[in-house]
């Protein structure tokens, strides 16, 4: 009897959660490639399905001659969805490299202060998660307008003459990703710099290196593990972001993320949205494979 | 005390063919993928007995434990407990409890709870329970910290939580993983002798794991050697030492010289083997064919150094040269360098406070040994 | 002992500036008497009047708090199945993609995870509204908790499970008497980041969601495409004051907790002698 029901626990506790991550994540993108191969309609859902499940087998083979590989060729016919998924890439790159350049000191100065503020450094790193994105974001359309605090206070000390123009541009927008993500960054950093033995640094330092020396010979390697980690979990998010190019960014400001959210909320075109989906995921699928197999090296490591 | 020692010298189930093993491992092997933990093992240990498996990390020692325990599935072979195959058998429904290497104590609940846990499991009547947590808590003086948790308690004491909690079920066998290896040396060396007494007190067979020779020379009945999965040796611990059945247990227990050569004769149990620089003649139990090539093990401490040439300088004797003086308070060691560029290592008990013109480097010694000295291996 | 350098002070402390300025002058224009969110022009509680005069943002927040409340309870069950089947039951067939699926939406875009279950509710012919929008943040919430909890599991010694199962009990028992009380911490914080990630998503709410059911995401969201207004900014400080309050409270928790332990290291310490 208890021998029955452990073994049902145990088959439970894969059972439950692999079902619903099937069902709900697994699923819903079939469902996304799927439709990115119909046509538009103009109707509720907005869309032709492809494959019916009441058609059964023998309908899903007459179906699969229908599909339309339309909505792609659209996609490449306009430039205007090459040229967003260019610059998506492009603003994730930019933004990704500002981050650590910000990141990397602020976490190397975070291991190395002493060890009993550390615990109050790293939670002031990640307190700013904990509050809403969307209003860390909406902070800065304050700072960074034209009439704004960044402006009146450049202005009041005189470095500059007239106000910046930055909301807008795509330096808001960089601004924003660099703020939004730097958590993401600053952590796997900082833990695999406080990992680090301080005598390496000292036995380097012995062995005639200069500090400098000593900083891209011994640390930033060791720290490297991390630094991927951070880079991949701004770079993949930002390439998608939605809200910091529509907040911060002007209108002719183009971002995948954007896109996708116009063409599916003002457009009404799921079709397309679905193959911009799509092509998105194709995109991404390089980097998040890169980043799984990063993330189950170091649970193996953990083990 | 003394009757318990003679218990212990006259104890040796194993020599008696009629006596009945307790545990039996009958050809295990255990695999994780390609590497192979256990390799075709067969092992008896008998009631009572105090067992150690020794060897080197990797060498599948703690895999044998924990298949013992029911932690790992063996892949082939069976393991038979009291007469039962307890292979299909769950850990929590096995008549053994471990202490574990890392004590693993619930960090959640007391000492108390602690105890209690594996009495809880069985639905033993409360008042039970408490009485058997009080004996416990007794048999290893740890009254007073009963309502502590294990991180309010120092190393020792928490190894006397881990041991009271495994014996507290009364288990048929209690298994012990390197129960003494996050000890210091001192505390080590008391808690040997305390574990013997418990051992023999409740009259339970041990069978530990360890790495440390020394902790497996004192406490063990018998000593299982093991290497690369296999067993290489099952003896006492005296057997062990001064006959070693191969190059691999002479070498990794204790200090040894190997001396290398030819058989010459074989005669009523004598063999004469021609090395380098000594010519052996020693009392054997292994006897090689006459040609065949030979190595003889003889231990530094029955090794004698001395200025003048021995009796017979033709036997077990050999001209040398001091290469090296360690003295190490009880003992002083000597490296001796033979003609042909050995380095045997010998020791001299330092019987006297003050020896007068003592040995010193680079001088010429004789090295010699009596017949009964060493051993001929095996392979 | 690591030297704490000029450099790295400056860094630190610039670091920090950049983290908290913004939510700082947040928090300040909240308090503006002008309605302009740039130029100081005295203090005034009155945005805050009016945010609790504002019925739709209270409903929202309403919707908000029942959603996440409901996200943070299911996800926590959840991501700790997940867990445990990627660290105690690690060999299962299809492991490689169920670890997958678990990794996948910590870096998804949300527009994507938002688009796909979408599509999945119109396939199904589920209703869209609050229970989509609760469907879909338990999806992406139990990942997080899973990382969580996932983490806590690997860095506590197997082997005090496997004294469980030696002294006789059953692996049912084992996990609610050893294993969750010692990963109930780590169940906890996955509940509390499960239950924040609930309340701040916009993107995946605004995707799933249908007629009456507005998440205060939402509402901040179409109103700040309105124009920026101090009445956001009470809004965001109400929000950021929870958080703040919460996690004060944690901190307290957690030192009290480092305090014990280490009255505990020193009682055991005067216990060897």
């Amino acid at each position: 009897m208890t021998k029955l029901g452990n073994a049902i626990f145990r088959r439970l506790v894969i059972i439950i959660p692999y079902a619903w991550l099937l069902f709900f994540f697994l699923i819903p993108f079939l469902i996304v490639f799927r439709i990115a191969l119909s046509t538009t309609a103009i109707a509720q859902p907005p869309y032709v399905p492809v494959f019916s499940l009441s058609d059964g087998i023998s309908g899903i083979w007459a179906n699969l001659q229908q599909l339309s590989f339309d909505n792609f060729i659209w996609l490449t016919e306009d430039t205007l969805y090459l040229n967003a998924y260019l610059s998506s890439l492009k603003i994730a790159a930019i933004s990704t490299f500002l981050t650590l350049l910000i990141a990397y000191p602020l976490a190397y100065g975070m291991a190395q202060a002493p060890r009993s503020w550390r615990p109050t450094l790293l939670m002031l790193v990640i307190l700013p998660f904990w509050t809403s994105f969307l209003i860390r974001v909406y902070a800065w359309i304050a700072i960074l307008k034209p009439e704004g605090l960044l402006n009146q206070f450049l202005l009041s000390i005189g470095l500059i003459d007239d106000p910046l123009i930055i909301l807008n541009t795509n330096w808001a927008i960089y601004i924003g990703i660099v703020y939004s993500y730097l958590p993401f960054m600053v952590l796997p950093i900082y833990s695999a710099l406080e990992k680090m033995d301080h005598s390496l640094i000292e036995a380097a330092q012995d062995l005639g290196c200069p500090p400098i020396t000593a900083f891209w010979k011994v640390t930033f390697p060791l720290s490297l593990a991390g630094v991927v980690a951070g880079c991949m979990l701004v770079f993949i998010p930002a390439v998608g972001e939605f809200v910091i190019p529509d907040l911060l960014g002007g209108s002719q400001t183009l971002m995948i993320g954007k896109t996708l959210w116009n063409e599916f909320n003002a457009n009404r075109d799921w079709p397309v949205s679905a193959a911009v989906a799509t092509i998105l995921l194709l995109i991404l699928v390089v980097p998040i494979v890169f980043f799984q197999n990063f993330q189950a090296k170091a649970e193996e490591k953990g083990k | 005390m003394k009757s318990l020692g003679n218990i212990r010298r006259s104890f040796a189930p194993w020599a008696d063919p009629h006596s009945k093993p307790f545990i039996t491992f009958r050809n295990i092997t255990k695999k994780f993928g390609d590497f192979t933990a256990v390799d075709n093992l067969t092992l008896d240990i008998y009631h009572r007995e105090f067992f150690a498996l020794l060897g080197a990390s990797g060498c599948g020692k703690s895999t044998l434990l924990r298949m013992l325990a029911g932690f790992e599935r063996p892949t082939a072979g069976e393991i038979i407990l009291d007469g039962q195959d307890i292979a299909d058998i769950p850990p929590y429904r096995r008549p053994v409890n471990m202490m574990f290497q890392s004590y693993a104590l619930f960090p959640h609940m007391t000492v108390e709870s602690n105890i209690a846990f594996g009495l809880r499991q069985d639905g033993m009547p409360k008042a039970d329970i408490a009485a058997r947590v009080a004996q416990m808590l007794k048999l290893v003086k740890l009254e007073q910290f009963a309502k502590r948790k294990p991180q309010q308690l120092s190393g020792g004491q928490r190894q006397r939580v881990a041991l009271a909690r495994s014996l507290a079920k009364q288990p048929k066998v209690l298994l012990l993983d390197e129960p003494l290896g996050a000890l210091d040396k001192k505390l080590r060396e008391e808690t040997q002798f305390e574990l013997m007494d418990l051992q023999q007190e409740l009259g339970l067979t041990f069978v530990v794991v360890t790495h440390d020779q020394e902790e497996a020379m004192t406490m063990a009945d018998r000593i299982a050697v093991m290497s690369h999965g296999k067993v290489v040796q099952v003896a006492t611990p005296a057997e062990i030492y001064e006959a070693p059945n191969c190059r691999f247990v002479a070498d990794f227990i204790g200090d040894v010289n190997i001396v290398e050569g030819k058989v010459t004769a074989v005669a009523n149990g004598t063999v004469e083997i021609a090395g380098a620089d000594f010519k052996v003649r020693t009392v054997s139990e292994v006897v090689p064919a006459t040609g065949a090539a030979a190595a003889f093990a003889v231990r530094p401490e029955k090794l004698k150094v001395s200025r003048a040439a021995p009796a017979d300088p033709g036997i077990n004797a050999s001209e040398g040269e001091i290469w090296d003086i360690g003295y190490l308070g009880d003992m002083t060691v000597l490296h001796v360098r033979l003609p042909s560029g050995q380095v045997v290592k010998t020791s001299m008990l330092n019987a006297q406070r003050e020896v007068d013109n003592p040995i010193g480097y680079d001088e010429k010694v004789w090295v010699s040994f009596a017949e009964t000295a060493g051993v001929v291996l095996r392979d | 002992m690591p030297r704490w350098s000029r450099f790295n002070i400056i860094s630190v402390v610039l670091g920090f500036a950049f983290l908290y300025l913004p939510i700082l002058l947040l928090v300040i224009f909240s308090f503006n008497e002008s309605r302009l969110v740039t130029v100081w022009a005295g203090f005034s509680t009155k945005w805050y009047v009016a945010l609790f005069q504002n019925q739709g943002l209270i409903d929202a927040a309403w919707v908000t708090i029942r959603v996440a409340l409901l996200t943070a309870t299911f996800a926590t069950v959840l991501g700790t199945l997940a867990a445990l089947a990627l660290v105690r039951y690690s060999r299962f067939r299809g492991r490689l993609l169920f670890s997958g699926m678990v990794y996948a939406p910590l870096v998804m875009p949300e527009v994507i995870t938002g688009l796909s279950l979408l599509l999945l509710f119109v396939a199904v012919g589920l209703d869209r509204g609050f229970w989509t929008v609760t469907l879909a943040h338990i999806t992406f919430a139990m990942c997080f908790v899973a990382v969580v909890v996932q983490s806590r599991l690997l860095s506590f010694d197997q082997s005090v499970e496997e004294a469980a199962l030696d002294l006789g009990a059953t692996p049912l028992r084992t996990f609610f008497e050893v294993t969750l009380p010692i990963i109930a911490p780590a169940v906890l914080s996955g509940w509390m980041l499960a239950f924040t990630l609930s309340l701040d998503d916009l993107v995946i709410a605004s995707f799933t969601t249908g007629p009456g059911a507005t998440t205060l995401p939402m509402k901040i969201y179409s109103q700040v495409r309105l124009g920026v207004t101090p009445e956001i900014n009470a809004a965001c400080t109400i929000l950021i004051g929870f958080v703040a309050i919460g996690v004060l409270i944690a901190s307290i928790v957690t030192k009290q907790r480092e305090l014990q332990r280490q009255r505990d290291e020193h009682q055991a310490a005067r216990g060897m002698s």
